[in-house]
């Protein structure tokens, strides 16, 4: 077994076993470390693919803000997650039904696959000197502008909906209005009385 | 050189988890968004692999719209999850119902 075949092993059972255990972990939290070794495992057969940009975006993307903001959800709920999954096996026999049978359906139509005609021809010719990045910069801001450009705003929307969302405003806050502070002048600010002795307010 | 069907078996390998998972946390939201990142996950590796063995960059621009929309779809689904969570102190998703009519 050569070192080439040996690392796309590894780095293919640790995606597996980080996806396995992401799904049966009994701890969130663990449940978020699991997804990060899957998706740095799976960024490692990214690069034995030669799609080094794409691995490199997965990990800043995946592992740097999507599941450090799992961990936070996770750590910012307060869940008895023990109640949520001491229901697990109830839904095991299912769970394990429906995989059996999509991972058999996956395998017959594995089995019966093949590249269409012609195609062969592609599949030895190299893929060119150009380094991945510089190539799919070419084609991103080129031939893909368009999809580009709203990927960007799939994003913005995303951005502003998830504060909406959570954004609340509090009653029980003192908060600065700029506005009304704005808007004061000497005489609204200030009140004369005529104070008589012996009286006070 | 690994044979593509190997990458397409990680990839299968890794849905199906992605779909037990959903059918296994029934009742957890959190991990339910995570096994959907999972199944991405594993149409990513097929587009990359796809794209890696037939020399053809389309399936990596692809991948990169993937990554986008479920990066996306994480951070509305968690900002769901937590105002869900505000309303009613669980996230449970049997009780989601709660819209119905």
């Amino acid at each position: 077994m050569t070192v080439f075949a040996f690392t796309f092993y590894l780095f293919a059972i640790s995606t597996l076993i980080g996806g396995l255990f992401t799904v049966v972990s009994r701890n969130p939290v663990h449940s978020v470390l699991w997804l990060i070794l899957a998706f740095l495992s799976s960024a490692g057969l990214f690069v034995m693919l030669g799609a080094e940009f794409v691995a490199m975006l997965l990990i800043i993307v995946y592992v740097g803000a999507v599941a450090v903001l799992f961990l936070f959800v996770v750590m910012m709920l307060d869940i008895d997650f023990a109640a949520l999954k001491a229901e697990m096996t109830k839904y095991l026999p299912l769970a394990l039904l429906i995989g059996v049978v999509i991972i058999m359906q996956l395998a017959l139509a594995l089995g019966v696959w093949g590249f269409a005609d012609g195609v062969d021809g592609r599949l030895a010719a190299p893929s060119g000197d150009m380094d991945n990045t510089r190539a799919l910069g070419l084609l991103i801001y080129d031939k893909y502008i368009m999809l580009f450009q709203l990927a960007g705003l799939i994003l913005l929307v995303a951005m502003i909906g998830a504060i909406v969302l959570t954004l609340r405003h509090r009653v029980d806050v003192k908060r600065q209005n700029v506005m009304e502070q704005m808007s004061r002048d000497p005489a609204m600010a200030m009140e004369l009385r005529d104070v008589k002795p012996g009286q006070g307010l | 050189m690994i044979g593509l069907e190997h990458y397409l078996t990680v990839a299968a390998a890794l849905f199906v988890i992605g779909i037990f998972g959903l059918f296994l946390n029934r009742k957890n939201v959190i991990i339910l968004l995570m096994s959907i990142e999972l199944m991405l996950l594993a149409v990513n590796i097929n587009l990359v692999a796809f794209s890696s063995y037939l020399g053809d960059l389309v399936g990596q621009v692809f991948t990169l719209f993937v990554l986008t929309v479920a990066a996306a779809e994480a951070a509305i689904g968690l900002a769901i999850l937590v105002c869900f969570f505000r309303n009613r102190g669980t996230i449970d998703v049997e009780d989601v119902n709660v819209m119905k009519g």
